[in-house]
Protein backbone atom coordinates (compact mmCIF):
# COMPACT_ATOMS: atom_id res chain seq x y z
CA UNK A 1 0.00 0.00 0.00
CA UNK A 2 0.74 3.32 -0.70
CA UNK A 3 0.89 6.18 2.32
CA UNK A 4 -0.46 9.64 1.37
CA UNK A 5 1.21 12.17 4.34
CA UNK A 6 -0.87 13.57 5.71
CA UNK A 7 -0.38 17.08 7.41
CA UNK A 8 -1.43 20.75 7.61
CA UNK A 9 0.90 21.77 4.65
CA UNK A 10 -0.82 18.70 2.34
CA UNK A 11 -2.91 18.90 -0.56
CA UNK A 12 -4.69 16.06 0.23
CA UNK A 13 -7.36 15.93 -1.93
CA UNK A 14 -6.29 16.42 -5.09
CA UNK A 15 -3.54 14.28 -4.90
CA UNK A 16 -5.74 11.40 -2.98
CA UNK A 17 -8.36 12.23 -6.41
CA UNK A 18 -5.21 11.73 -8.69
CA UNK A 19 -4.76 8.31 -6.64
CA UNK A 20 -8.50 7.43 -6.60
CA UNK A 21 -8.52 8.21 -11.01
CA UNK A 22 -5.57 5.42 -11.21
CA UNK A 23 -7.09 2.76 -9.15
CA UNK A 24 -4.73 3.13 -6.63
CA UNK A 25 -4.61 0.97 -3.00
CA UNK A 26 -3.47 3.91 -0.62
CA UNK A 27 -4.19 5.03 2.93
CA UNK A 28 -3.75 8.89 4.64
CA UNK A 29 -0.58 8.98 7.09
CA UNK A 30 -0.01 11.42 10.07
CA UNK A 31 2.43 9.25 12.48
CA UNK A 32 5.50 7.08 11.59
CA UNK A 33 3.94 3.63 12.84
CA UNK A 34 1.47 4.31 10.05
CA UNK A 35 3.94 5.43 7.69
CA UNK A 36 6.31 1.87 8.48
CA UNK A 37 3.19 -0.21 7.12
CA UNK A 38 3.27 1.31 4.07
CA UNK A 39 5.11 0.01 0.66
CA UNK A 40 5.83 3.67 -1.10
CA UNK A 41 5.40 6.96 0.43
CA UNK A 42 3.73 10.09 -1.15
CA UNK A 43 4.98 13.24 0.28
CA UNK A 44 2.92 16.06 -1.11
CA UNK A 45 3.02 19.94 0.52
CA UNK A 46 1.92 23.57 -0.29
CA UNK A 47 2.94 26.92 1.13
CA UNK A 48 5.32 28.19 3.39
CA UNK A 49 8.43 26.08 3.60
CA UNK A 50 9.34 26.74 7.05
CA UNK A 51 6.01 25.98 8.03
CA UNK A 52 5.56 22.65 6.10
CA UNK A 53 8.43 21.73 8.37
CA UNK A 54 6.93 22.70 11.52
CA UNK A 55 4.02 20.68 10.84
CA UNK A 56 5.86 17.75 9.83
CA UNK A 57 7.71 18.22 13.00
CA UNK A 58 4.97 17.69 15.20
CA UNK A 59 4.39 13.85 14.68
CA UNK A 60 8.01 12.92 14.02
CA UNK A 61 7.19 12.38 10.48
CA UNK A 62 10.72 14.39 10.01
CA UNK A 63 13.04 12.12 11.78
CA UNK A 64 11.03 9.55 10.17
CA UNK A 65 11.27 10.46 6.48
CA UNK A 66 15.30 10.99 7.31
CA UNK A 67 15.70 7.06 8.23
CA UNK A 68 13.46 5.36 6.07
CA UNK A 69 14.96 3.04 3.41
CA UNK A 70 10.83 3.41 1.24
CA UNK A 71 10.34 4.72 -2.02
CA UNK A 72 9.53 8.18 -1.04
CA UNK A 73 7.41 10.76 -3.68
CA UNK A 74 7.90 14.22 -2.73
CA UNK A 75 5.19 16.77 -5.04
CA UNK A 76 6.05 20.57 -4.81
CA UNK A 77 6.97 22.05 -1.33
CA UNK A 78 7.66 18.27 -0.56
CA UNK A 79 10.54 17.89 -2.67
CA UNK A 80 11.65 20.82 -1.59
CA UNK A 81 11.79 19.71 1.93
CA UNK A 82 13.81 17.07 0.79
CA UNK A 83 16.97 19.24 0.28
CA UNK A 84 19.67 20.35 3.08
CA UNK A 85 17.27 23.75 3.08
CA UNK A 86 15.27 26.91 1.31
CA UNK A 87 15.83 30.27 1.29
CA UNK A 88 12.30 30.55 2.45
CA UNK A 89 12.15 31.53 6.43
CA UNK A 90 15.59 30.34 5.89
CA UNK A 91 14.47 26.70 7.20
CA UNK A 92 16.23 24.27 7.53
CA UNK A 93 15.28 21.40 5.42
CA UNK A 94 15.38 17.04 5.71
CA UNK A 95 18.55 17.17 4.16
CA UNK A 96 18.21 14.03 2.06
CA UNK A 97 19.45 15.98 -1.31
CA UNK A 98 21.90 18.77 -0.71
CA UNK A 99 21.12 21.67 -2.12
CA UNK A 100 19.53 25.25 -1.21
CA UNK A 101 16.01 26.06 -2.23
CA UNK A 102 16.40 29.91 -4.11
CA UNK A 103 13.70 32.43 -4.59
CA UNK A 104 13.17 33.66 -8.33
CA UNK A 105 14.34 37.00 -9.05
CA UNK A 106 10.62 38.61 -9.32
CA UNK A 107 12.86 41.29 -11.72
CA UNK A 108 13.11 38.88 -14.29
CA UNK A 109 9.46 37.64 -14.85
CA UNK A 110 6.25 37.02 -12.97
CA UNK A 111 6.57 35.08 -9.49
CA UNK A 112 5.23 32.95 -8.56
CA UNK A 113 6.17 30.67 -11.67
CA UNK A 114 2.28 29.28 -12.46
CA UNK A 115 1.38 27.59 -15.33
CA UNK A 116 2.16 25.02 -17.52
CA UNK A 117 5.97 24.92 -18.64
CA UNK A 118 7.94 21.80 -20.53
CA UNK A 119 10.94 20.10 -18.69
CA UNK A 120 14.10 18.73 -20.20
CA UNK A 121 14.88 15.34 -19.16
CA UNK A 122 18.44 14.89 -18.02
CA UNK A 123 18.55 11.16 -16.98
CA UNK A 124 16.47 8.46 -17.40
CA UNK A 125 15.08 7.42 -14.96
CA UNK A 126 11.70 4.60 -13.66
CA UNK A 127 9.69 7.91 -12.78
CA UNK A 128 9.86 9.45 -16.39
CA UNK A 129 9.48 6.19 -18.66
CA UNK A 130 7.19 7.29 -21.64
CA UNK A 131 8.06 11.21 -20.97
CA UNK A 132 9.96 12.93 -23.50
CA UNK A 133 11.77 16.20 -23.29
CA UNK A 134 9.24 19.37 -24.17
CA UNK A 135 6.42 17.31 -22.37
CA UNK A 136 4.60 20.51 -20.07
CA UNK A 137 3.51 20.37 -16.37
CA UNK A 138 1.73 22.25 -14.16
CA UNK A 139 4.14 24.44 -11.56
CA UNK A 140 2.80 26.70 -8.88
CA UNK A 141 5.93 28.20 -6.47
CA UNK A 142 7.93 30.81 -5.98
CA UNK A 143 10.86 29.24 -4.82
CA UNK A 144 13.76 26.39 -6.57
CA UNK A 145 15.86 23.76 -6.56
CA UNK A 146 18.81 24.63 -8.51
CA UNK A 147 20.29 22.71 -11.11
CA UNK A 148 22.99 19.77 -9.58
CA UNK A 149 24.06 16.60 -10.64
CA UNK A 150 21.16 14.65 -8.79
CA UNK A 151 18.67 16.33 -11.44
CA UNK A 152 17.08 13.67 -13.78
CA UNK A 153 14.80 16.89 -15.55
CA UNK A 154 14.90 20.52 -15.28
CA UNK A 155 12.47 23.42 -16.51
CA UNK A 156 13.67 26.87 -17.62
CA UNK A 157 12.19 30.02 -15.81
CA UNK A 158 14.28 32.82 -14.88
CA UNK A 159 16.95 30.41 -14.56
CA UNK A 160 17.68 25.97 -15.16
CA UNK A 161 16.52 24.74 -12.17
CA UNK A 162 15.61 21.08 -11.35
CA UNK A 163 11.90 19.97 -11.79
CA UNK A 164 12.52 15.72 -11.28
CA UNK A 165 14.75 14.69 -8.68
CA UNK A 166 16.18 11.60 -7.56
CA UNK A 167 18.88 10.21 -4.91
CA UNK A 168 18.72 7.50 -3.32
CA UNK A 169 15.32 6.10 -2.47
CA UNK A 170 14.36 9.67 -2.66
CA UNK A 171 12.43 11.36 -5.46
CA UNK A 172 10.72 14.56 -6.05
CA UNK A 173 8.65 16.76 -8.67
CA UNK A 174 8.91 20.40 -8.21
CA UNK A 175 5.28 20.46 -10.50
CA UNK A 176 2.11 19.12 -9.59
CA UNK A 177 1.45 15.81 -11.20
CA UNK A 178 -1.89 15.53 -9.75
CA UNK A 179 -3.26 18.45 -11.89
CA UNK A 180 -0.37 17.79 -14.73
CA UNK A 181 -3.22 15.91 -17.41
CA UNK A 182 -2.26 12.78 -18.57
CA UNK A 183 1.72 13.32 -18.48
CA UNK A 184 1.12 14.05 -14.94
CA UNK A 185 -1.05 10.88 -14.36
CA UNK A 186 1.71 8.73 -15.92
CA UNK A 187 4.22 9.71 -13.85
CA UNK A 188 2.21 9.34 -10.80
CA UNK A 189 1.79 5.52 -12.40
CA UNK A 190 4.85 5.39 -12.57
CA UNK A 191 6.25 5.34 -9.23
CA UNK A 192 3.58 3.15 -8.31
CA UNK A 193 4.90 0.74 -10.71
CA UNK A 194 8.46 1.60 -8.79
CA UNK A 195 7.24 0.45 -5.86
CA UNK A 196 5.07 -2.33 -6.66
CA UNK A 197 8.16 -3.39 -9.52
CA UNK B 1 20.10 31.57 -45.26
CA UNK B 2 16.32 29.85 -44.69
CA UNK B 3 18.33 26.65 -43.43
CA UNK B 4 20.15 28.71 -41.24
CA UNK B 5 16.44 30.51 -40.51
CA UNK B 6 14.48 26.95 -39.86
CA UNK B 7 16.64 25.41 -37.52
CA UNK B 8 16.95 28.88 -35.63
CA UNK B 9 13.02 28.99 -35.14
CA UNK B 10 13.03 24.86 -33.68
CA UNK B 11 15.86 26.00 -31.83
CA UNK B 12 13.42 28.46 -30.37
CA UNK B 13 10.33 26.12 -30.49
CA UNK B 14 12.78 24.08 -28.20
CA UNK B 15 13.42 26.11 -25.09
CA UNK B 16 9.73 27.06 -24.91
CA UNK B 17 8.82 28.99 -22.08
CA UNK B 18 5.87 29.43 -19.88
CA UNK B 19 2.43 28.36 -21.66
CA UNK B 20 -0.05 30.95 -22.41
CA UNK B 21 -3.31 29.40 -21.35
CA UNK B 22 -6.69 28.33 -23.21
CA UNK B 23 -9.26 28.83 -20.48
CA UNK B 24 -13.09 27.74 -21.36
CA UNK B 25 -15.46 29.21 -18.72
CA UNK B 26 -18.53 27.44 -17.12
CA UNK B 27 -21.35 29.42 -15.99
CA UNK B 28 -23.29 27.54 -13.51
CA UNK B 29 -26.73 27.79 -11.96
CA UNK B 30 -28.15 25.23 -9.66
CA UNK B 31 -25.29 23.19 -9.87
CA UNK B 32 -25.82 23.23 -14.29
CA UNK B 33 -24.05 24.86 -16.86
CA UNK B 34 -26.56 27.80 -17.63
CA UNK B 35 -25.82 28.54 -21.44
CA UNK B 36 -26.82 26.07 -24.02
CA UNK B 37 -23.79 24.20 -25.34
CA UNK B 38 -23.93 22.56 -28.42
CA UNK B 39 -21.32 19.64 -28.25
CA UNK B 40 -22.35 16.32 -30.10
CA UNK B 41 -21.72 13.22 -28.21
CA UNK B 42 -22.64 14.78 -24.67
CA UNK B 43 -24.53 12.60 -22.54
CA UNK B 44 -25.90 15.43 -20.56
CA UNK B 45 -25.02 19.16 -22.05
CA UNK B 46 -25.87 20.90 -18.51
CA UNK B 47 -23.85 18.45 -16.41
CA UNK B 48 -20.62 20.88 -15.83
CA UNK B 49 -18.47 17.57 -14.86
CA UNK B 50 -19.25 16.33 -17.81
CA UNK B 51 -18.26 19.25 -20.01
CA UNK B 52 -15.13 20.12 -17.92
CA UNK B 53 -13.82 16.66 -18.44
CA UNK B 54 -14.29 17.16 -22.37
CA UNK B 55 -12.66 21.00 -22.35
CA UNK B 56 -9.96 18.82 -20.54
CA UNK B 57 -9.81 16.27 -23.36
CA UNK B 58 -9.70 19.00 -25.77
CA UNK B 59 -6.33 20.69 -24.38
CA UNK B 60 -7.86 22.90 -22.02
CA UNK B 61 -5.47 24.61 -19.71
CA UNK B 62 -7.38 25.35 -17.12
CA UNK B 63 -11.07 25.60 -16.43
CA UNK B 64 -13.33 28.83 -14.46
CA UNK B 65 -16.67 28.33 -12.64
CA UNK B 66 -18.93 30.88 -12.21
CA UNK B 67 -21.34 30.02 -10.47
CA UNK B 68 -24.25 33.04 -10.88
CA UNK B 69 -27.17 30.59 -8.70
CA UNK B 70 -29.12 33.85 -6.29
CA UNK B 71 -30.32 31.15 -3.53
CA UNK B 72 -29.63 30.31 -0.08
CA UNK B 73 -28.29 26.51 -1.13
CA UNK B 74 -25.85 28.03 -3.36
CA UNK B 75 -23.06 27.55 -1.36
CA UNK B 76 -23.73 23.67 -0.93
CA UNK B 77 -24.30 23.01 -4.63
CA UNK B 78 -20.83 24.80 -5.48
CA UNK B 79 -18.89 22.54 -2.64
CA UNK B 80 -20.34 19.78 -4.42
CA UNK B 81 -19.69 20.67 -7.87
CA UNK B 82 -16.26 21.08 -7.35
CA UNK B 83 -15.93 18.25 -5.07
CA UNK B 84 -17.11 16.41 -7.76
CA UNK B 85 -14.91 18.46 -10.42
CA UNK B 86 -11.75 17.77 -8.27
CA UNK B 87 -12.69 13.87 -8.56
CA UNK B 88 -13.18 13.71 -12.10
CA UNK B 89 -10.45 16.70 -13.36
CA UNK B 90 -6.33 16.23 -13.82
CA UNK B 91 -6.08 20.26 -14.74
CA UNK B 92 -5.98 23.19 -12.48
CA UNK B 93 -9.48 24.92 -11.32
CA UNK B 94 -11.02 28.39 -10.28
CA UNK B 95 -13.99 28.92 -8.91
CA UNK B 96 -16.00 31.95 -8.49
CA UNK B 97 -19.75 33.44 -7.79
CA UNK B 98 -20.56 35.15 -4.71
CA UNK B 99 -17.70 34.15 -2.44
CA UNK B 100 -17.58 36.81 0.59
CA UNK B 101 -15.60 35.22 3.72
CA UNK B 102 -12.23 33.31 4.25
CA UNK B 103 -14.38 30.43 5.17
CA UNK B 104 -16.31 30.24 2.03
CA UNK B 105 -12.80 30.12 0.41
CA UNK B 106 -11.39 27.47 2.70
CA UNK B 107 -14.58 25.18 2.15
CA UNK B 108 -14.14 25.53 -1.54
CA UNK B 109 -10.05 24.87 -1.64
CA UNK B 110 -10.41 21.69 0.91
CA UNK B 111 -13.53 20.60 -1.58
CA UNK B 112 -10.86 20.17 -4.16
CA UNK B 113 -10.13 23.75 -6.16
CA UNK B 114 -6.85 25.57 -6.89
CA UNK B 115 -8.29 28.68 -6.30
CA UNK B 116 -10.93 31.28 -5.65
CA UNK B 117 -12.61 34.03 -8.10
CA UNK B 118 -13.14 36.94 -6.09
CA UNK B 119 -15.40 40.14 -7.49
CA UNK B 120 -18.17 42.26 -5.80
CA UNK B 121 -17.11 41.11 -2.45
CA UNK B 122 -13.38 42.65 -2.82
CA UNK B 123 -14.40 45.82 -3.97
CA UNK B 124 -16.82 46.07 -0.54
CA UNK B 125 -13.83 44.44 1.09
CA UNK B 126 -10.46 44.73 0.15
CA UNK B 127 -9.17 42.97 3.01
CA UNK B 128 -10.30 40.19 2.33
CA UNK B 129 -7.95 39.61 -0.70
CA UNK B 130 -4.97 40.03 2.05
CA UNK B 131 -7.02 37.57 4.74
CA UNK B 132 -7.48 35.15 1.61
CA UNK B 133 -3.57 35.23 0.37
CA UNK B 134 -2.02 35.46 4.24
CA UNK B 135 -4.29 32.15 4.78
CA UNK B 136 -3.91 30.43 1.32
CA UNK B 137 -1.20 31.83 -0.53
CA UNK B 138 -1.26 34.09 -3.54
CA UNK B 139 -1.45 31.52 -5.83
CA UNK B 140 -4.97 30.70 -4.34
CA UNK B 141 -6.65 34.49 -5.44
CA UNK B 142 -7.49 35.36 -8.38
CA UNK B 143 -9.08 38.73 -7.91
CA UNK B 144 -11.70 39.07 -10.29
CA UNK B 145 -12.48 42.70 -12.26
CA UNK B 146 -15.15 43.78 -14.56
CA UNK B 147 -13.97 47.21 -16.05
CA UNK B 148 -15.82 49.24 -18.46
CA UNK B 149 -14.60 52.98 -20.27
CA UNK B 150 -15.80 55.49 -18.72
CA UNK B 151 -14.43 58.61 -20.53
CA UNK B 152 -10.98 58.48 -21.17
CA UNK B 153 -10.51 55.86 -18.47
CA UNK B 154 -12.11 52.65 -17.13
CA UNK B 155 -13.91 51.97 -13.70
CA UNK B 156 -14.67 49.17 -11.85
CA UNK B 157 -18.37 47.81 -12.26
CA UNK B 158 -20.03 45.40 -9.84
CA UNK B 159 -23.10 43.26 -9.09
CA UNK B 160 -22.10 41.23 -13.14
CA UNK B 161 -21.81 44.81 -14.37
CA UNK B 162 -24.42 46.68 -13.60
CA UNK B 163 -23.20 49.03 -11.28
CA UNK B 164 -20.32 51.52 -11.54
CA UNK B 165 -18.38 51.96 -8.46
CA UNK B 166 -16.68 54.72 -10.00
CA UNK B 167 -13.05 53.35 -8.24
CA UNK B 168 -10.31 53.80 -11.40
CA UNK B 169 -10.14 49.51 -12.85
CA UNK B 170 -6.25 50.18 -13.08
CA UNK B 171 -5.77 51.50 -9.84
CA UNK B 172 -7.59 49.06 -8.52
CA UNK B 173 -6.04 46.11 -10.36
CA UNK B 174 -2.75 47.54 -9.06
CA UNK B 175 -4.11 47.31 -5.44
CA UNK B 176 -5.44 43.83 -5.55
CA UNK B 177 -1.88 42.90 -6.96
CA UNK B 178 -0.49 44.93 -3.21
CA UNK B 179 -2.73 43.30 -1.15
CA UNK B 180 -1.72 39.82 -2.03
CA UNK B 181 -3.96 38.67 -5.22
CA UNK B 182 -2.14 35.93 -7.30
CA UNK B 183 -4.01 36.72 -10.59
CA UNK B 184 -6.52 39.00 -11.99
CA UNK B 185 -9.06 38.16 -14.26
CA UNK B 186 -9.93 40.79 -16.33
CA UNK B 187 -13.17 41.06 -18.01
CA UNK B 188 -14.16 44.38 -20.56
CA UNK B 189 -17.61 44.95 -19.85
CA UNK B 190 -17.68 46.97 -23.28
CA UNK B 191 -16.67 43.87 -25.46
CA UNK B 192 -18.54 40.74 -22.75
CA UNK B 193 -20.24 39.42 -25.54
CA UNK B 194 -19.71 41.07 -28.52
CA UNK B 195 -17.35 38.76 -30.42
CA UNK B 196 -15.53 41.87 -31.43
CA UNK B 197 -12.09 41.42 -29.72
CA UNK B 198 -10.71 42.11 -26.26
CA UNK B 199 -9.84 45.55 -25.04
CA UNK B 200 -6.22 45.41 -26.06
CA UNK B 201 -5.72 48.84 -25.36
CA UNK B 202 -6.83 47.83 -21.41
CA UNK B 203 -4.89 44.76 -21.64
CA UNK B 204 -1.83 46.24 -22.66
CA UNK B 205 -2.10 48.53 -19.65
CA UNK B 206 -2.90 46.62 -16.89
CA UNK B 207 0.42 44.52 -18.13
CA UNK B 208 2.62 47.56 -18.09
CA UNK B 209 1.03 48.34 -14.55
CA UNK B 210 1.18 44.65 -12.80
CA UNK B 211 3.41 41.60 -12.29
CA UNK B 212 0.82 38.91 -11.82
CA UNK B 213 -0.55 37.17 -14.75
CA UNK B 214 -3.38 38.92 -16.24
CA UNK B 215 -6.45 36.57 -18.19
CA UNK B 216 -7.96 38.26 -20.61
CA UNK B 217 -11.75 38.20 -20.83
CA UNK B 218 -14.78 39.48 -22.61
CA UNK B 219 -14.70 39.67 -26.40
CA UNK B 220 -13.42 36.40 -27.83
CA UNK B 221 -14.93 35.38 -31.34
CA UNK B 222 -12.16 34.43 -33.53
CA UNK B 223 -8.75 32.74 -32.79
CA UNK B 224 -7.42 35.92 -34.11
CA UNK B 225 -8.31 37.60 -31.34
CA UNK B 226 -7.18 35.67 -28.91
CA UNK B 227 -3.87 35.53 -30.49
CA UNK B 228 -3.87 39.42 -30.26
CA UNK B 229 -5.22 39.29 -26.80
CA UNK B 230 -1.14 38.06 -26.55
CA UNK B 231 0.80 39.67 -29.06
CA UNK B 232 -0.38 43.03 -28.58
CA UNK B 233 -2.05 42.83 -25.12
CA UNK B 234 0.16 40.53 -23.37
CA UNK B 235 -2.19 38.85 -21.82
CA UNK B 236 -0.70 35.14 -20.15
CA UNK B 237 -4.35 33.45 -20.69
CA UNK B 238 -7.54 33.89 -22.53
CA UNK B 239 -10.50 33.05 -21.01
CA UNK B 240 -14.07 32.44 -23.44
CA UNK B 241 -17.03 30.62 -23.08
CA UNK B 242 -19.29 31.10 -25.60
CA UNK B 243 -16.84 30.49 -28.68
CA UNK B 244 -16.13 27.18 -26.87
CA UNK B 245 -19.20 25.59 -25.63
CA UNK B 246 -21.19 26.43 -29.78
CA UNK B 247 -17.80 24.85 -30.94
CA UNK B 248 -17.31 28.09 -33.04
CA UNK B 249 -13.64 27.59 -32.22
CA UNK B 250 -12.09 23.68 -31.57
CA UNK B 251 -9.22 24.53 -28.52
CA UNK B 252 -7.28 22.35 -30.59
CA UNK B 253 -7.28 24.32 -33.44
CA UNK B 254 -6.75 27.92 -31.37
CA UNK B 255 -3.65 26.25 -29.64
CA UNK B 256 -2.11 25.37 -33.46
CA UNK B 257 -2.64 28.63 -34.42
CA UNK B 258 -1.37 30.33 -31.31
CA UNK B 259 1.63 27.98 -31.51
CA UNK B 260 2.31 28.82 -35.35
CA UNK B 261 2.35 32.89 -34.20
CA UNK B 262 4.83 32.24 -31.83
CA UNK B 263 3.03 31.97 -28.75
CA UNK B 264 4.12 28.80 -26.87
CA UNK B 265 1.27 26.50 -25.97
CA UNK B 266 1.09 23.15 -24.02
CA UNK B 267 0.83 20.50 -26.85
CA UNK B 268 -0.73 17.21 -25.70
CA UNK B 269 2.30 14.43 -26.47
CA UNK B 270 0.49 12.07 -24.38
Amino acid sequence: MIALIKYRAGNIASVSNALDRLGADYFLADTPDQLETADGVIFPGVGHAGAAMESLKENGIDEWLQQTKKPVLGICVGMQLLYDSSSEGDTKALGLIPGRLEKFDSNDAKVPHMGWNVIHIKQDHPLLKGINSGEHFYFVHSFYAPETSDAIATCDYITDFTAVVSKDNFAGVQFHPEKSGKAGARVLQNFLDHVYG
Amino acid sequence: MDQFFLFYASFFDQITMLTKRIIPCLDIKNGRTVKGVNFLGLRDAGDPVELARRYSEEGADELVFLDITATLEKRKTLVDLVTRVAREINIPFTVGGGIKTVDEIEELLKAGADKVSLNSSIVKDPDLINRASDAFGAQAVVAAVDAKRTGNSWHVFIKGGTEDTGMDALEWMKETETRGAGEILLTSMDRDGTKQGFDLDLLKLVNEQVTIPVIASGGAGTIQHCIDAVKTGNADAVLAASIFHFKEIEIADLKADMANSGIPVRNMAL
